[in-house]
């Protein structure tokens, strides 16, 4: 927490002003009670109603000041917490965007989001209470103390010992409460827990006839809270009646002694008012102060949060070799001593002896993967679920970082790159179609900025570049096989793509996927899985325009159907992370087991054909 | 349009009402601790506003030196001693009842509402997402608890309180009283300013909160796809421009909104002007004593107060109703229809099910499955194949009984379903869905779900004949492996292996399995394979079919296509026919070359 309040640096002057000016409403608050006692001693004593006229000039005037200084210290408080949250969120922003996969991963989407929103506007109101109230409270109660204190030194002892009383039932109730209101919430999602599962589960549950246990369950829970929260609540009952009776308790031995000094000469019936209005004003601004503290340990609970993830060091460390030309030669001519060439060629993805094992696994995902394709060729790769397929592509645009061995693109290994100048490189299409809110023609130019054309500033572009633009996005509609629907469309390429692509069917959101990979431009092309939603004659077609490219890319074919990967160069056959086959399809049907397995167990009709 | 307006504010008057009348049904049952607290409340009140006057009294005895009568000091001191600890007590005993209703009534809420689910029709909880439902049961009944119950609590001590300081102070001073009940309003009128200046600006600023979260949402939801395509400068500026407009509207909010407080509290310190000005003035003139002037001072203090709080009452009234309203809809929720009283108890079913002019749809408009017919002998193996969404899943829940046909019958052993208890219907079926659901518990637990009086030595038999023994056995702890919610540690097929396990333990007469086979990865599909093969033996069974395998064994094929049965027959017959199903089989070879 003590991290994040650099972004309130900015701030400084707002910060320092906001807590004064509350003080300042504090002190002419506190000025109150003497003014009382005045109108009390000097006005009815002496029946002088000009001098109470007076004085409620005073009061008015002592009223507006307060207004004017607390209304100033809002706006500061005000500013400097939104300044420091809008500050903290596009730090927090920036940062998430620079996570590698791996952190992502162990993160998990849902808790960054959390992160995003609902921790950083808590902070912010943390920040916002604090600056208006952490200093005003104490100065309240303190200075009344010190008011008693110029009033009279006996009856001011009253308050030195009525001050940490209250501290200690106030806070020390709190202290005891918070960790058992926590317990109350653990319950709660106990009965949360029960409740999901028994929705999640409610088939299974009814055709076991499990209706009666499950109900069971959740009254045991449901009634182990009820006990907590009775627990709880009994405890923090006890704190508004204990305070009201040493408060009043206080409020008696301030009028017995009071009594005492009067019948001396000592103090006056108007300061003995005074006193007892000290004491109520105590009682107020402790209760006050009890409620911030709870708000600020909730916004310090979620600025730690906040600040973990912000302490997380950006994953990879970016490399120098900025453009993929500059890097074929310059490479060429650095490393002529490595054999990496084959007939004067360097290809343009290699893969050496390369292993990976995921943070926090026990095991390697991807064992000893050594493989190279040139330019032009098309990898295939097949195997289970979990076998390691998406981990073996996802090394290449260094989406998670080999742990042993190396991958190198153009020759250079891809740790040299910076991010950008990689991933330029590269087309990638994921598994899970995902598109962005905005219209198609956006959306494929994503990856691609064209020279005179920012994609944000659609104004500003020469007809020139809007027509290369054009040609390019029709080309990778064409290949991509969606120019036909996205023709289709009333507003073809200004078509609006709702919120996760929730107007276009899988297929197409599939397609349009592709398209955007193929706008790049890209030397290696990565379809993962790309054409599950796509029919077998469509995904032919796709495959087949691909190879038909004028600059056909290096593609990679990830699939768990044969037919997607049976005319490709290589087909690299995982099995458990490791390679159980590598080959053309007739060789890999000779030689390799799992292969085998996995074509006939999707053409049972094609056994007889190939032993016989 | 003034008359409809009018018309729909008085129907959700009425709806709120009805509400109310049911919070009360629920509360009702602890009726006693509700009029405890009734009378604690006033009590607690009474006696809060008596100290201001003994206080007051008192004062008016420590004049000036000489002229303090410390006898009388003395007894109001003593009465005001007894005072304070009865205040405390019963305070502390209201605050006991309180939460004592509060909680058992949430207590209650939830337990009802969770019964009314075991019992709702699946109709109602597929049609709603699950997410709703927990926070209806969770989230609604706590906002409601704290809104409703407390804003009661609330109301209530205000309106006495201010009740009670009226009487005190008209008893006292009317006229210093007028000074009160004029300027207080003010106070009021003016935090109700505030906040219908500041609406328009919360509202932009949930607009634009609400914008950001949308794309917080987006981007960082799929920061892969964002980092894959290099995208991170073009979405911090477009992040950028959003908060940079939100940290506007937040600030106006945030600004405007703080006001309330120190307007609110300048206009109180008015009051308490007024009050002293026209109680010294009074004072002097001999109207009243300076201790009255004390005890009306408080009074100012603390008049003003439930006001305040009241106000805030009433909007989180609203909103506790509104989540009161959701639950009790839930709860009221009409549950699938009871069975006859002589509903027959299915005993090892021989498994003849047959389906005659069968209709349903999920929706009236669309209609679904129309004159369905169907007979299946015992043993049988039937194969359901078509495209997605064709209603295959649908035949599952009406054989299950999940939902109810809409027309014709389904019956076994030539009983209709309707006329059999649903716990014996479904003890004869076993179900293996593509969505595997585990409950969080042990393995073990899991899997005698079905036969609960299982022995070990069953369930390893069990789990040996549906090939999970051998991973289970390599769990941390075997069996006794505690497993979280939908069985987390387990891959997809690990999980599909124990759900057939758990159907392996009872192996009931008639079998529903829905296939999966597009998350499981070759070698543990033929395991599986082999562990359905094996459960089928001599079995009636619906097989949603992916695996050629299962349709050309089937004894019946049945070709779905949106909703009806348009081919039928096994697998040879079909293909014969040359039709969708041939088409659909055929499709497989097509690229092979």
């Amino acid at each position: 927490m003590k991290k994040l309040l650099v972004y309130l640096k900015d701030y400084k002057k707002e910060t320092v002003l906001a807590p004064l000016f509350k003080m300042l409403e504090a002190s002419f608050e506190l000025l109150i009670p003497i003014v009382v006692k005045l109108i009390v001693d000097v006005g009815i004593a002496n029946e002088a109603p000009r001098y109470v006229g007076r004085m409620c000039v005073v009061m008015i005037l002592l009223g507006v000041i307060g207004l004017v200084c607390s209304i100033t210290a809002q706006y500061f408080s005000a500013k400097a917490a939104v300044g420091f949250a809008t500050k903290l969120r596009h730090t927090l922003f920036a940062h998430m965007q620079k996570l590698s996969f791996s952190q992502m991963d162990k993160m998990g989407t849902a808790s960054m989001i959390t992160r995003m929103t609902s921790d950083v506007n808590q902070v912010q109101n943390g920040v916002n209470m604090v600056l208006r109230l952490f200093l005003r409270s104490p100065f309240i109660v303190f200075g009344a103390m010190a008011m008693a204190f110029t009033i009279d030194v006996g009856a001011a002892l009253v308050f030195v010992i009525v001050i940490p009383l209250l501290s200690v039932v106030v806070f020390g109730i709190m202290l005891i409460t918070i960790p058992l209101y926590k317990r109350v919430q653990a319950g709660l999602d106990k009965i949360l827990g029960i409740t999901r599962g028994n929705l999640t589960g409610v088939r299974v549950l009814r055709a076991f006839h499990k209706e009666e246990e499950e109900k069971k369950e959740f009254a045991g829970g449901n009634d182990k809270l009820t006990a907590m929260q009775m627990f709880v609540g009994r405890i923090s009952a006890v704190m508004n009646p204990v305070t009201y009776v040493i408060v009043n308790g206080a409020t008696i031995a301030l009028l017995w002694i009071g009594a005492v000094k009067v019948d001396g000469g000592i103090l006056t019936q108007g300061a003995v008012m005074a006193l007892v209005n000290y004491m109520s004003q105590i009682l107020v601004e402790l209760v006050k102060l009890a409620n911030l503290i709870i708000t600020v340990n909730k916004a310090i609970a979620c600025g730690n949060r906040i600040g973990n993830v912000l302490e997380i060091e950006a994953g990879l460390t970016e490399g120098t070799v900025e453009s993929g030309e500059a890097a074929d030669g310059k490479a060429q001519s650095d490393r002529a001593e490595e054999p990496a060439a084959i007939g004067g060629q360097i290809p343009v993805v290699e893969f050496a002896h390369v292993s990976l094992t995921y943070p926090g696994a026990g095991a390697e995902s991807l064992t000893d993967i050594h493989f190279k394709a040139m330019k032009g060729e098309t990898i295939g790769i097949i195997g289970g679920t979990g076998s390691g397929k998406t981990s073996l592509v996802n090394l290449i645009p260094r989406f998670y970082e080999a742990t042993a061995g190396c991958v190198k693109v153009d020759g250079v290994p891809v740790a040299e790159y910076s991010l950008r100048a990689l991933r330029e490189k590269i087309g990638v299409v994921p598994q899970k179609a995902v598109l962005f809110k905005g219209t198609i023609r956006e959306n494929l130019l994503m990856g691609r900025e064209f020279a005179g054309r920012p994609a944000d500033t659609a104004e500003g572009n020469t007809s020139a570049g809007k027509e290369a633009e054009d040609e390019i996005l029709r080309e990778a509609l064409e290949i991509s096989q969606s120019a036909e629907f996205v023709d289709d469309k009333p507003d073809g390429l200004e078509t609006q793509i709702s919120q996760g692509g929730k107007n276009l069917s899988g297929g197409q959101k599939q397609r349009l996927t592709i398209a955007r990979a193929l706008v790049k431009q890209p030397e290696i092309l990565i379809l993962d899985d790309s054409a599950s939603a796509l029919d077998y004659a469509t995904d032919l077609k796709l495959r087949r325009a691909i190879h038909g490219m004028k600059k056909a890319p290096v593609v990679f074919i990830v699939s768990q159907r044969a037919s997607s990967i049976l005319s490709a160069d290589t087909i690299i056959v995982l099995d458990d992370g490791e390679v159980a086959g590598m080959g053309t399809h007739e060789e890999l049907l000779q030689n390799c087991e799992v292969y085998q397995e996995i074509y006939y167990s999707q053409y049972p009709d094609k056994r007889g054909e190939v032993t016989a | 349009m003034g008359r409809k307006t009018d018309g729909a504010e008085s129907a959700k008057q009425r709806g709120q009402l009805a509400t109310l009348k049911k919070v009360f049904h629920y509360i009702g049952k602890y009726w006693f601790f509700l009029i405890f607290s009734i009378v604690c409340a006033a009590v607690t009140v009474t006696l809060t506003l008596y100290i201001p006057i003994l206080t007051g009294d008192a004062i008016d005895c420590i004049i000036a030196p000489g002229k303090v009568d410390f006898t009388i000091i003395f007894r109001i001191l003593k009465k005001m001693g007894i005072v304070i600890g009865c205040t405390a007590l019963s305070q502390w005993v209201m605050s006991v009842c309180n939460n004592k209703i509060a909680y058992h009534v949430v207590r209650d809420i939830r337990r009802d509402a969770f019964e009314r689910i075991q019992i709702l029709p699946l109709k109602y909880l597929d049609a709603h997402p699950y997410g709703e439902i927990v926070s209806r049961v969770i989230a609604d009944v706590d906002q409601f608890s704290d809104g409703l119950i407390m804003g009661f609590t609330q109301l209530f001590t205000g309106v006495i309180t201010i009740l009670g300081t009226l009487f005190f102070m008209f008893r006292e001073n009317v006229g210093i009283t007028l000074v009160v009940v004029c300027i207080t309003p003010v106070s009021l009128f003016v935090a109700a300013f505030i906040a219908r200046r500041t609406y328009k600006m919360f509202k932009l600023q949930s607009e634009t909160r609400g914008e950001q979260t949308a794309l917080i949402d987006e981007m960082i939801g799929n920061q892969k796809v964002v980092q894959a395509f290099s995208y991170e400068d073009k979405a911090l500026s477009r992040f950028d421009e959003i908060n940079e407009r939100l940290a506007k509207y937040s600030l106006n909010a945030t600004f405007f909104s703080s006001l309330t407080n120190p307007s609110t509290r300048f206009v109180n310190s008015l009051v308490y002007t007024g009050v002293c000005v026209t109680g010294a003035l009074s004072a002097i003139r001999g109207g009243i004593s300076v201790g009255t002037l004390t005890c009306f001072l408080s009074y100012a203090n603390q008049y003003t107060k439930p006001f305040n709080e009241i106000s805030g009452v009433f909007t989180e009234f609203q909103n506790a109703l509104a989540c009161a309203a959701r639950i009790f809809a839930l709860i009221e929720e009409a549950p699938q229809p009871a069975e006859p009283e002589h509903a027959r108890v299915l005993k090892d079913a021989s498994g003849r099910v047959a389906l005659s002019h069968v209709a349903f749809s999920y929706v009236p408009e669309r209609k679904l499955i129309e004159d369905l017919n169907l007979r299946v002998e015992s043993g049988k193996r039937v194969a359901i194949v078509g495209p997605t969404g064709c209603g295959k899943t649908t035949i599952i829940n009406l054989l299950m009984r999940f939902y109810d046909v809409d027309a014709g019958s389904i019956s076994v052993d030539g009983t209709d379903i309707r006329e059999i208890t649903r716990k014996s219907l479904r003890e004869n079926y076993g179900m293996v869905l593509q969505e595997t659901w585990l409950k969080a518990g042990t393995v073990r637990e899991n899997i005698i779900m079905g036969k609960p009086d299982a022995t070990d030595e069953e369930v390893i038999a069990a789990a040996k004949a549906a090939h999970s023994h051998s991973f289970i056995k390599r769990l941390p702890e075997g069996y006794d492996t505690v497993l979280s919610e939908d069985g987390g540690e387990l891959s997809q097929g690990q999980k599909q292996l124990l759900c057939i396990t758990r159907v392996m333990l009872c192996l009931p007469p008639m079998l529903i399995l829905d296939e999966a086979t597009s998350s499981i990865d070759t070698r543990t599909e033929i395991r599986i394979q082999k562990a359905f093969a094996k459960m089928m033996e001599g079995r009636t069974s619906f097989v949603i079919a992916h695996r050629l395998s299962t349709i050309v064994d089937a004894d019946t094929i049945l070709v779905m296509k949106d909703g009806h049965i348009i081919e039928q027959g096994n697998h040879k017959e079909l293909l014969s026919q040359n039709g969708f199903y041939a088409e659909l089989y055929n499709s497989q070879f097509v690229m092979s070359e």
